[in-house]
């Protein structure tokens, strides 16, 4: 069982508008596997997981998700998804809780309130992210980092086997960063992680694997080195990646 | 203060008024969430065309406003669908030419006086067939959005975390379109389409600030609608005041009222359950 890989990725092309954004990607994401994916705005990296969710349509190449294809893929609590986002405000007030309660629709029944097991669900995985006393605080009374740290806790709601995170960390300060890595050093060792970034920052230790995606296709897939730590400028001399 | 209950108009259109004020932030809440406040009126433009052409064709321009708008508020979701920058322009065309489809239709059947009422509001001459379409269509809009509460909160907050969740997204922006086009329908009765989107959005804009959690602002706001339109009827009586406007501004001083309150800290730091 274990040895079906919890997304298989093969040859994807996506092009939006007049743009190839993918243009043939390969990889396996195996169970366990911490995998950085670096890159610079507009390589793709967004792109690569929308299109393996299913949120934007391939143009060629094929996706398996724990080995059913992404269009016959029904077991969406397997996989946590935290976008990237300038905090986790909604237009109306809610409380931390109830953000946290929205990664859980796939998984509670319709049309009814959350169920006691749903709800211990949310408790847990906002314990998991050390917020559990805040669960009643209005979401906006919360810091940036805090926010942040909502966002993963409603990906880890259905204790997931495959954790997506793009650029969690692009728009928090250091001491945030940092207990945000504590987190994800705490999942189980079977999870496993797709974190997208711009380099590995604090992230570092607990990456062991590492790929780079340039202008839509793969440039590296290896371990991690030292030239991924705080950025690939030197790797790969792209005016758009100089800031 | 008991002589309103004894007339029969009076108890029809605070009826009409309560109905619509519960249901309106019962969906308006959704769009605030989603930052459509100001979709209603586009709907309302839709909705125009539809009561003139229930006018001139002889239906009840309730109804044929409700199928318009319900038209119109699935059209927008298709081209929300779509992508933003096409969308936008597509969104004027249909506005634009249900106003002028509607304005047609009105010089046409020669029934202008009878449209000014939808148009500003004329809760005083709702009669018993209008009654019984709004409780209807009321009672609908929010045992849905009170059923489904959950999944549209899910929906209107991360639409694409809800859609990577197996959320049925599609059909349910579909409903939710559809329900703003039947309350737009129903709300219009009371204080007209160009006020319709203060009753969807307005109560829910004066408790948001003042709560926390999102079932807090459904409740809250759906209760005050129904006191400001009942409020609002009873105040223009005694005023001898138009009852749309008059509801809408008491409205606007509620929102200033409670704007002044939550700069005090209301509701943003004590505790307890919201």
């Amino acid at each position: 069982m274990s040895s079906v890989p919890v997304a298989r990725i093969h040859d994807c092309r996506v092009t939006l508008g007049q743009r190839k954004v993918l243009d043939g990607v390969t990889l396996d994401v195996l169970a366990g596997q911490f995998i950085a994916l670096l890159g610079a705005n507009g390589s793709g990296k967004t792109t690569l997981v929308r299109a393996m969710l299913g949120l934007l349509p391939l143009e060629a190449g094929r996706i398996e998700l724990f080995g059913t294809p992404l269009e016959r893929f029904k077991q969406w609590g397997r996989i946590g998804y935290v976008p990237q986002r300038f905090g986790a405000v909604s237009g109306v007030p809610a409380t931390v809780e109830e953000i946290v309660m929205t990664g859980r629709i796939g998984v509670a029944r319709r049309g009814r309130a959350y169920s006691a097991n749903d709800r211990d669900a949310g408790v847990r995985a906002l314990d998991s992210v050390g917020l559990a006393d805040l669960r009643r605080r209005r979401i906006s009374a919360l810091s940036g980092g805090q926010q942040q740290r909502v966002l993963i806790a409603r990906a880890l709601v259905n204790d997931p086997e495959l954790l997506v995170l793009d650029e969690p960390v692009s728009n928090v300060d250091l001491a945030s960063q940092e207990s945000f890595s504590e987190t994800l050093g705490r999942l189980p060792e079977s999870n496993a992680v797709l974190l997208l970034a711009h380099a590995l920052g604090v992230m570092q230790p607990l990456v062991d694997r590492t790929i780079v995606l340039d202008e839509g296709k793969i440039s590296y897939d290896g371990p991690p080195g030292p030239e991924h730590v705080t950025g690939h400028e030197h790797h790969h001399p792209d005016p758009h990646s100089v800031r | 203060m008991i002589e309103v209950f004894q007339l029969e108009f009076m108890r029809r259109a605070l009826l009409a008024a309560l109905l619509v004020g519960i249901t309106a932030p019962s969906i308006g809440v959704f769009l605030v969430q989603r930052r459509l406040a100001l979709m209603g009126d586009g709907i309302g433009h839709v909705a125009f065309m539809g009561v003139a052409a229930g006018l001139f064709f002889g239906v009840s321009p309730i109804v044929s406003g409700i199928v318009a708008a319900s038209l119109a508020g699935a059209g927008i979701e298709v081209l929300r669908e779509r992508g933003r920058t096409a969308g936008d322009v597509a969104l004027a065309l249909i506005f634009y030419g249900g106003i002028a489809a509607g304005a047609l239709l009105t010089f046409k059947s020669g029934k202008g006086n009878q449209v000014l009422g939808y148009l500003f509001g004329s809760v005083l001459t709702v009669d018993l067939r209008d009654l019984s379409t709004l409780a209807v269509a009321g009672v609908l809009v929010v045992a849905a959005m009170t059923v489904w509460r959950k999944e549209f909160f899910a929906l209107c907050y991360d639409e694409e975390v809800a859609r990577s969740s197996g959320l049925p997204v599609r059909a349910l922006n579909f409903g939710l379109a559809v329900a703003a086009a039947v309350t737009v329908g129903v709300t219009m009765r009371v204080v007209g389409i160009l006020l319709v989107s203060a009753l969807l959005v307005l109560p829910v804009a004066i408790v948001q600030q003042l709560t926390r959690s999102f079932r807090a602002t459904v409740l809250a706001s759906m209760a005050l609608g129904g006191a400001l339109s009942v409020g609002g009827v009873l105040a223009a009586f005694y005023l001898d005041t138009s009852p749309g406007p008059t509801i809408v501004l008491i409205a606007l001083a509620a929102f200033f009222a409670a704007a002044l309150l939550s700069r005090r800290g209301v509701g943003q730091t004590a505790p307890g359950s919201a």
